[in-house]
Order: C-alpha cells, then structure tokens, then sequence
C-alpha cells in the first residue's frame, strides 16, 4: 500500500494506482477528457492536471497517468491548477464549440470568455477512439499520424481497414462528435442548450471534415435511400 | 588488423605507434567536415593529393583530413603542421601554392589572415583571437585525428582511458571519478552524469541495462554533436564501452539522426574498426568484459531528442514522450533500465578518467565543471564551433570569441538553448554562462545553440520563427502543447502584422505560463520560453508593434515602408534589383519607390551602397 497525502487528507492506495484514483477514491473530483475507466492512462487533454510538490519545486502533472508515491502531497484545485483547467477549457472551445461534453465542462468551471479565433474543428486528439479501438474492440484498425498540427486519426493510408468490424465503439466513445451540438448556426453554438443526441453524421454534409471511419456507414446507407 | 588479446597487447601497439610517429614531416592538415565539404574542402583535397603526387613529394608532405576544427567561417582552411601556419578560405590555385610552398618549408604571406581590427597578418592558428580564447580539450582532437583512421586515435592516447578503466578491475571507481568530476550532461538539463550511472548500476542485476547516445540534435543552428561525432567517433565508443564497464551494462544504441550522413558513415566505420581490434563485442581485450554498439537512425523529428519519446523510437514505435516516472533509468527500452546521454557528455568521458576526476574538475566553476561547444552563429563576425570553459561570461563569448557585431549595427541579444531557449539582452551580458545563471535570466543552455542578433533583429519576429517550428515539432499528444503552440504563434502573427492588442500581450502571457504548467514533456514545458524571455526583457518592441503598428527593427513586413532618402547617388542599382519594378528614377537623379508595388523584399536595400534606402 502507498500513502499520501490529497488535500490535506491521508489516503493509502494499492501499489499502481495513479494520483486520479486516489483522488476519486476520497470522493475529490478531477474533471477529465480523455481518461476512461477500462482504457489505459494517456495523459493527452490535460484537463485532469493537479499540483505536487511544494514550494518552488511545486509543479502541475496530469493525474490521470501519475502514478501515487509513498509520501506524495497533491492538491486537487489550487490556483494554479484552477487557472490551468479554465485555460485549457477555453482552448477547447475555440476549437471545438460544438461539443456538448466541452460546453458542460467549461460551464462547470465558469468559463465565460473565449478570446481566441474561432475555430471548428471537430476532434480533439484526445485519442479515446484509438484506445477503445485497440484495447477493447482489439481491432487496431485506426492510429494517429503526423505530428503537430498535422496530426491526426485515421485508418491507415485512410483506405478502408480490414480489421475495422464497423463495431461504432469509435463513435460511442467521441467526446467531441457524440454529444456534438447540432445548433444550425456554429457561430452560436455555446448556447448550453441542446442536448441532440442524434448521431452528428446524419448531417455529414455541413461537417466536412467530420471523422468517421466506417465503409460503409450505416447512417450514411440510410440517407442514401431517401 | 590484429586482434588485441590483452591489456598489454594494446599497450605494446599504442607504444610502437606512438614511436613510430614521425611529427616533424610537414603536415596538410585540411577539416572536411560537413561543414567544411560544403565549403569546397572535397576539392581542394582532391588537388592536394594532386600536388603531392605530381611533385613527387610522397614522404615529404604528409595529408591529413580531418573533422571540423570549428572556425567554420574561414572554410576552407588549410592548417599547416607542425608550424601551426593557418591559411583561410583556400582555393583551388591557391592550394597548389600551399603544397608547394610547404615541401619548401615557406609561409606564403598573401594568404594569410587579416586582423579586421589592426589589419596586421596572423600567421599561427593559437595567435587567432578565436583560437586563443577558447579552452579546446575536446575540439582540439578534432585537429590531430583522422576519423577514419583508428590507428590515428590510438597514436594520440585513444583507448588508453579505457584500459586504465580497465586495468583497476572495478567499475564502482569509474563511477567515483565521474562523480567526483561533477559532469553534468550537456544535452539540455544539466543533470550529474555520475548520478545518473550511479543509478543504472544500483538496478537489480540481470536485467540486461542499456546505454544510448543521443545524437539527435535537432535544434535549428546547433551542430557541435555533429562535429565530435563526424571528427572523432572513436571518443564517442570510448566514452560508452567506460560507461558500461562502470554500470554493467550489455548494450549500446547510438541515436543518430539521418540527416547527418557523414557521422553515421564515420560511425560504422570506426565501430567496425572497434571490433576488429577487439576493443568492442565479446570479452574485450580478453578481460571478459562484453559490450555492443548499434546505430538507430532517427528520422528527423525534434522530439525524438527527449528521452522517453528516443525510446519509443528505438523501440520501432511512434515518437512521443511519455509520463516519467517510471525513468529511464527503471524502464528504458524494452522495459529494461537505460541511461541517456549526450554525444558530448559521452566525448567527456575518456578526457575525465584520463586526467582524472580532480583535474578535469578544475575548469570550469564549481558547481559547473569542464568545458562546453556553443555553436555560434548570427549577426557576428566570428561564426563556428566554439569551447568554453562553463562560466565564461556572454561578453567574453560575443565580442573576444566572437569579435563583436558582424555588421554596423549594435548587437542587441544573444539566444541560447535552441529552439525553446530564451533571449538575454546586452546589458545582462556579464552573465555567467553555466546551467544554473541561464535558466535564473530566463533561458537554458540546452544543448549549446547561440544565436547573436543585433538591431536588426525584431525579436516579436524572433518568438514568431520559433514558434513556429515548435509548433510543427511538438509531437502533439499534449492538448496545450499541440494547440498551445499553435495559437501562441497565431497571436505573435497578428501583433507582428499590426492587428495585435494590449489584450493580445496579457492573453499571450497567460496561456505561455499555463502550457509551461500543464504539458508533459520539456518540449511543451520550454515551448514558452521565447515568448516569456522576449516579453521580460523587450516588451517594449511589443508594445511599439501593438500601439504605434511600428517595427523599430524594420523587419515585421506589414508594419513597414521602403523609402529613398537624399543619399541618392541615382546609380540605378536599386532600379535593376527591383523584383517588382517598383522604384523609378532618371540616372543620377534621385529614385522613387512605389509603395503600391513594394513587396518589401528588401532587395534595394541589400543592393545600396550609400545607405540610401530608409525602412521605417
Ligand atoms: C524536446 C527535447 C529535445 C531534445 N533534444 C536533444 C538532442 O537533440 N540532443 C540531446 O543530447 N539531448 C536532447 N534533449 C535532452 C534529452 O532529453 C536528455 O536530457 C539528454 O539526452 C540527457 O543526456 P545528458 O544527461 O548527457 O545531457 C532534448 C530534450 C527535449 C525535451
Ligand atoms: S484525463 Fe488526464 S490528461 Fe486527459
């Protein structure tokens, strides 16, 4: 067993267990994007970021992949790690307003402003879809690629996978495109109150961009028809 | 080549080279590094070899090519030993004079070089303000070996630090010298190298350990790890097969980017070299001591040259960094324990146990010991590799290393660190140059780029360029690193272009503070340092861009205009220049330009040569 410290509370955890775990098992609350329970830690939204350490050699890491050492002093929501998450949820809304997942998020922590471009972008590489594809589905059909702000998600060489069994486990799991707000209007879609759950690529058309690796999709079929 | 057997084996074949060395034969010592071939070195080697043979004088003049010696400036040079005679920018003609002139044991005046200051000829290299300056324990094996050429390694002491290692029969000292010596890698975060092979060796044993070189330099402007690597291999491989006798360990990988053909050659050619002698492989030197080396070629990705994300592509996988801990030193390569280190921490190696702990420690200061490469580069007149001791002030770097600016203009700031370093102004220039001073102002030492900018130089332009390659070499698994990058450079594009707002600077500031927090690795962490060291210490520039929609330096193109002013000779120069046709103008009358056709290229002002066109 570890013991440390969360808050101000002492906890003892089982060897292996991360900083988010330890957290949760004391009922403290970390917001988190990327992290789901039955996938492994990939530590890539940043959200879940908590303080350790003390004094000048104090420094935020994401709790979700940390793993908890013997001794460890964590807080959960000091300023700075407050002031962290808010960034970090404005950066997600400048690029990826329509999700309703963000909108909460972001209305959780009073994020009231969003001062950078607008952007529309659909995924936010928080690579869910790549983890459940693998470690649940044990399909691999689709990776990341590229890097920077090349980066992306695809089958590879984007032609159709033969390992994909078009399960939809990549969408089921989509912060971003699953719970896509489908207000008409972009421009004003932090409006906080849709709650459409249709699936986004029924209205493929005005998303071009939109990820979907399914050949065929069956949403995609269906519309064929009408 | 002979197998060596033992211990005294080798000491019996480093005796009779060393006595069968001939040092008074007059010798063309020619650098044909990268930098150097692509200078024309390959050519006047080529004509060298000529001379020799045509004038018979086989024995008489012997040819050296070596690695670079550093002043890449004067490429290429030509060293003559053993006078130290040192002629620059050689030509082809002028090459057939020099063989000529050496088989006569004559200097040939006209091609020396001139002091820019006092216009008096330098004859001798160690007379050079460049040279004098420096303290060269690693760069000056540069000068005396042949990378290719074992034989030449061994002539000058090469592997008798190995065996010295060897011969004490335990590996707890080795680690004790490197220790004491106080080494701290020089691949960016200063960590003790000791301390680090403490720890692999402390790992369970059985585990098989790996050691790796990190080759990787990828930092725009920095090639001091190519100039050791392509110059003297052999270092490298002595440095390691120390490392591993000192932590036990089974298994080298050099990480050598592919970008850097002529190290990677020189490479295999000298582990081949290695083990043929028997001083790489299985039971070295007949001690039972055994050691591997291979190369892994990086594929140019900046990232790669962090630790976690070097593994994964050793490994064959993507390159992205991971969560620490676990370490390396726990969890390397294939889950077993592994140290990392910098070609040149690894080159330091053999210069520690040779002279031993204590006197290596001398240089330098004290928490900061031996010597560093910085590869100079920019607006000064002195350009190439050069080595310091840890300590030195930036002014002693800048203006007796370096000779000052290289132009008319002051010099306003250096950046060190590559990419994600910092600025630091000219009036900090009293700043020491070690680990700890740098990262206080600001910046880093990262592994040894410095870029000196003079008023020329707008530095909102200077944190744009580089965030725009970081924006491109994050490897984008971090959300704030990745997008972080991006909108910091998106920001930096407006205020540059005039649209920027004091909200702007405030916003910047805020979400370059928060990527340093919330990112994994050193990449995202350093990412804001260009950003955060040029508003700490030019936020004016910032403030001229954003409120009067100026660049004092003239290089922000939207935020500038091309004038002529009364110096106008009208000599027509800047008429043919013109890609644009923009300027007009009668000879000898003053020109005009059309600022509706202006592109701001630039080209008139290069061209002018009475400083008669204005940017404001
Ligand atoms: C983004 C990034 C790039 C790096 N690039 C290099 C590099 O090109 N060469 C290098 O030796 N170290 C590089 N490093 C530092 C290494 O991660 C590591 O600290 C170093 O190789 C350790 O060796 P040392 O102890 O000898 O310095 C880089 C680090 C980061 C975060
Ligand atoms: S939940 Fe931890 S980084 Fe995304």
């Amino acid at each position: 067993m570890i013991n440390l410290v969360i808050n101000g509370l002492n906890v003892s955890v089982e060897d292996g267990s991360t900083v988010l775990e330890a957290a949760r098992f004391l009922g403290f609350s970390i917001p988190t994007l990327c992290h789901v329970d039955g996938l492994s830690p990939y530590g890539a939204c940043r959200l879940c970021v908590v303080e350790i350490g003390e004094g000048p050699r104090a420094k935020l890491v994401s709790s979700c992949t940390y793993p908890a050492e013997e001794g460890l002093k964590v807080r959960t929501a000091s300023a700075r790690v407050i002031r962290a998450r808010k960034m970090i949820l404005e950066l997600l809304l400048a690029s990826c307003p329509q999700s309703k997942t963000i909108q909460d998020l972001a209305a959780a922590h009073d994020v009231r402003q969003q001062r950078f471009k607008q952007e529309y972008e659909d995924c936010i590489l928080c690579g869910l879809c790549v983890r459940m594809c693998e470690e649940q589905m044990m399909a691999k059909a689709i990776g990341f690629r590229g890097r920077g702000e090349k980066r992306s998600i695809g089958t590879p060489f984007d032609i159709k996978s033969d390992v994909c069994r078009l399960c939809g486990a990549c969408m089921y799991i989509c912060p971003a495109c699953q719970l896509r707000c489908t207000y008409n209007e972009p421009e004003k879609a932090i409006c906080g109150a849709c709650a459409n759950l249709a699936p986004p690529c029924v209205e493929k058309d005005q998303f071009d961009d939109m990820m979907c690796y399914m050949d065929p999709c069956v949403a995609c079929e269906i519309q064929k028809d009408k | 080549m002979l197998k060596l057997k033992s211990l005294d084996d080798f000491r019996t074949l480093q005796d009779r080279l060393r006595t069968g060395r001939d040092s008074d034969i007059p010798t063309i010592v020619i650098p044909a590094g990268t930098c150097g071939q692509a200078s024309g070195a390959s050519d006047i080697i080529r004509v060298a070899k000529r001379e020799i043979l045509a004038k018979e004088l086989t024995g008489k003049v012997k040819l050296r090519i070596t690695g670079c010696h550093g002043f890449c400036q004067i490429e290429p040079s030509v060293l003559i030993e053993p006078a130290r005679t040192v002629y620059p920018n050689v030509g082809l003609k002028e090459m057939a004079r020099i063989v000529e002139a050496v088989a006569k044991g004559e200097v040939l005046t006209d091609l020396l070089l001139k002091d820019p200051q006092t216009g008096e000829q330098i004859e001798k290299q160690d007379d050079l303000p460049f040279f004098s300056k420096q303290v060269r324990t690693l760069l000056d094996r540069n000068e005396k070996v042949d990378p290719i050429r074992v034989y030449n390694y061994l002539e000058h002491g090469g592997y008798s630090s190995l065996v010295k290692a060897l011969d004490k029969r335990n590996p707890a000292w080795v680690i004790e010298q490197v220790k004491a010596s106080g080494l701290r890698g020089r691949g960016g975060a200063g960590f003790p190298t000791g301390l680090k092979w403490e720890m692999l060796a402390k790992q369970p044993n059985g585990r098989e350990k790996f050691l790796v070189c990190n080759a990787d330099e990828g930092d725009p402007g920095a090639y001091m790890d190519r100039s050791v690597l392509e110059g003297n291999p052999h270092s490298i491989i002595e440095g390691m097969l120390i490392g591993a006798y000192g932590t036990g360990s089974k298994h080298g990988v050099i990480y050598v980017r592919n970008e850097y053909p002529l190290a990677i050659k020189h490479l295999i050619i000298a582990l081949r070299q290695a083990s043929e002698l028997s001083l790489l492989g299985e039971n070295i030197l007949g001690t039972g001591f055994s050691f591997d080396i291979q190369i892994v070629r990086g594929a140019g990705a900046f990232v790669c040259g962090e630790e976690t994300a070097l593994i994964r592509s050793i490994e064959g996988k993507m390159g992205e960094p991971r969560q620490r801990p676990p370490f390396p030193i726990q969890k390397g390569i294939d889950g077993k324990p592994t140290a990392i280190n910098n070609v040149e921490t690894w080159a330091n190696i053999p210069v520690i146990i040779d002279s031993e702990a204590e006197a290596f420690a001398k240089t330098g200061t004290k928490n900061n010991s031996g010597t560093k490469i910085f590869s100079l580069v920019g607006k000064i007149r002195n350009t190439g590799l050069v080595e310091v001791p840890m300590g030195i002030t930036i002014e002693e770097i800048v203006y007796d290393i370096g000779g000052g600016p290289s132009g008319k203009a002051k010099i306003k700031a250096v950046q060190t660190g590559g990419p994600s370093g910092g600025c630091i102004p000219a009036d900090k220039f009293d700043l020491a140059v070690d680990y700890d001073s740098l990262t206080e102002a600001g910046s880093i030492m990262g592994s040894g780029g410095m870029i000196v900018m003079d008023e020329n130089t707008c530095m909102v332009d200077v944190a744009k360029y580089f965030m725009n390659f970081l924006k491109d070499e994050s490897c984008g698994k971090c959300f704030t690193c990745r997008k972080g990058t991006q909108r910091m450079y998106e920001i930096l594009d407006d205020i540059s272009a005039g649209k920027g707002t004091p909200e702007h600077l405030d916003l910047l500031e805020e979400l370059a503070v928060v990527v340093r927090d919330t990112t994994m690795c050193g990449l995202g962490q350093t990412a804001p340092n260009p950003v955060l060291s040029t508003l700490r210490y030019f936020r004016d520039e910032y403030l001229e861009h954003i409120e009067n929609k100026r660049c004092p330096a003239g290089v922000c193109r939207e935020l500038i205009h091309y004038s002529i002013n009364e110096n106008c000779v009208g000599c027509q120069a800047c008429v043919k220049a013109c890609p644009e046709g923009a300027i007009t103008g009668e000879k000898k009358q003053p020109h005009t330009i059309d600022a509706d056709k202006c592109i701001k290229c630039g080209a008139c002002r290069s061209v002018c040569k009475f400083e008669a066109v204005d940017v404001t």
